[in-house]
């Protein structure tokens, strides 16, 4: 599939706001520090900058507020709905914090549903499309809240400044979590076997084995442009390799010497750059989840 | 609303195309074209049309496949490898993946028909219905930024400013060897409907689930090159042979 910049922004930045939000809902930062506040501002922001992206890839986006309609039976629309649904009690959440330095348990709890929901149902938009075999598992899903989660708390880390011990206990093992459910999500990418082949497409399996003989056209047309992306496949292995580099060793690094030192701006210092780290891998990450997916429609190429 | 219809008429219009008969010459997908570019919603679209890299919108394509059967890439040994061409338009599936995860409620399954449209006036081009689709049978164009795909030509089938004839798909209508058969497969005694029985008609992909109404015809058995040639070489033949050379023949034979 076709790797879309706006696509990739979109699901890695929001779902790292709505982990963070999740964090927040929970209470885990005191919000009467600067740090807490600016945590707030960070996952709107987050979340913001994620929304506007994923309407950049629209071939009309000034229509874009219809796709809020079809809630009944779209994920992309339940995904608009609970987006924005849950962006009210996170900013009501960080108004409390940055004017009355509380923080409210109940819109606490709103917020962290509406979060899980909203990252929940970002991936099913991938996971229900049957076409895709290797999105099509409930592991997609799980490796979305994952890396959500693991983000969230990764920044939370870094707000608090190595002084958050239980952030930072939380932070590595969401990071391990979401390392074995992504690593059991691509054992079975890599090795499953695809429903649909160019015989069961064509209905010649009967005859024989069925191969492309002449394309329906000399060039590429919207389908093998958009469903046939092969680039990143090339490079899959040093991808991976990336990606698990940023997203897994280095912020583990981060939370290791943290840890170890406990506190100070050495420790924060090492947090933030681990959350950068984090959010390049993934970048790269989500960027092989699409490049590397196989659409049944090439079956017919 | 982009959820599937409940209450469904019997009527299913649909394609039948026959396999055995296209000769692949592209004549459907260039009336498609034609047709479906000056009437309803925006233009099918083409980009850089004099330029290198040609490309533009089609709702019907024509894909050749070469089928081998096994051991059948030595000529005459196990049946012969043959081309068969293959039209490919939306099947207008009874359980169609690309009506339901349209977010605007621009893709919809028409109750009365099962014809499966896009209101352009709705869609916003985000194109997850292409990739809910298994078939391809959706393309975005890339002018209008809306989702174009086969209507089947219902402003055709309908359209009673037409001559009789003229109201099928324009593709069937434009097919120079009958490949193509437009009518309801909801309605057992249709002509679609008892050619796909005779014939033995099939589904593209069953294993997506989508049902699709449009029903495929196979390719007739073939004599295989070897079947046609005589097994023992013309030259060769003493049938019939009388008096000495029978007896010569046979004697030849026992040594």
């Amino acid at each position: 599939m076709h790797p879309a910049y706006s696509i990739i922004v979109f699901t890695t930045l929001s779902g790292l706001g709505y982990g963070l939000a999740v964090v927040l809902g929970l209470g885990f930062l005191d919000p009467s520090l600067l740090m807490t506040k600016l945590a707030y501002l960070t996952s709107l922001a987050l979340i913001s900058i994620g929304l506007a992206a994923s309407l950049l890839h629209l071939g009309n986006p000034q229509r874009a507020w219809r796709a809020l309609s079809q809630w009944r039976s779209s994920w992309l629309s339940r995904e608009g709905v609970m987006a924005i649904a849950t962006v009210v009690p996170l900013t009501l959440s960080a108004a409390l914090a940055i004017f009355g330095d509380r923080h409210d348990a109940i819109l606490g709890f709103i917020t962290v549903l509406g979060a899980l929901v909203t990252v929940y149902c970002t991936s099913m938009i991938y996971a229900s499309l049957k076409t895709v075999d290797s999105w099509h598992t409930k592991l997609t899903p799980l490796c979305f809240l994952l890396f959500s989660l693991a983000g969230g708390f990764l920044f939370a880390s870094a707000f608090v400044g190595g002084n958050g011990l239980v952030e930072e206990l939380l932070a590595l093992l969401f990071v391990l979590l979401a390392l074995v459910a992504k690593m059991v999500w691509r054992n079975r990418a890599t090795t499953l076997l695809p429903i649909s082949t160019p015989e069961t497409a064509t209905g010649l399996g009967f005859i024989g084995k069925v191969g492309l003989f002449e394309r329906p056209h000399a060039l590429d047309n919207y389908l093998t442009r958009e469903m046939g992306f092969r680039v990143a496949r090339k490079h899959a292995a040093k991808l991976w390799v990336i990606a698990f580099v940023f997203c897994v060793v280095l912020p583990i690094l981060a939370l290791l010497l943290a840890l170890a030192i406990a506190g100070g701006l050495t420790a924060q210092i090492a947090l933030v750059l681990g959350v950068v780290a984090y959010v390049l891998g993934v970048f790269v990450e989500r960027w092989l989840f699409f490049a590397e997916a196989k659409h049944a429609v090439m079956n017919y190429y | 609303m982009t959820s599937l219809p409940q209450n469904r008429t019997a009527k299913k219009l649909g394609l039948v195309i026959d396999l055995d008969v296209c000769v692949g010459c592209h004549a459907c997908v260039i009336s498609c074209k034609e047709w479906n570019t000056g009437g309803y919603g925006s233009a099918l679209s083409d980009q850089h049309p004099y330029g290198e890299d040609v490309s533009g919108t089609f709702l019907n394509r024509i894909h050749s496949f070469e089928v081998t059967p096994e051991g059948g890439q030595i000529i005459g040994e196990a049946g012969d490898a043959r081309v068969v061409h293959f039209p490919k338009s939306c099947l207008h599936c009874e359980d169609a993946p690309c009506v339901t995860v349209c977010p605007t409620g621009a893709s919809y399954k028409r109750a009365e028909d099962g014809i499966v449209l896009v209101d352009e006036d709705k869609c916003i081009g985000c194109g997850l219905c292409a990739w809910a689709c298994a078939y391809g049978a959706r393309e975005m164009d890339l002018a209008a930024g809306v989702m174009k795909k086969c209507t089947l030509c219902v402003d055709r089938v309908y359209n009673e400013t037409l001559k009789h004839e003229d109201r099928v798909p324009s593709c069937v209508r434009t097919c120079p060897v009958n490949a193509r058969h437009f009518g309801d497969l909801g309605d057992p005694n249709s002509d679609v409907a008892i050619m796909v029985v005779e014939r033995g008609g099939f589904d593209l992909m069953p294993e997506q689930g989508t049902r699709p109404t449009n029903k495929y015809l196979p390719p007739r058995p073939r004599t295989s090159l070897s079947d046609s040639a005589p097994i023992i070489p013309l030259a060769e033949n003493t049938e019939g042979a009388r008096g000495f050379f029978a007896w010569l023949d046979k004697t030849l034979d026992r040594i």
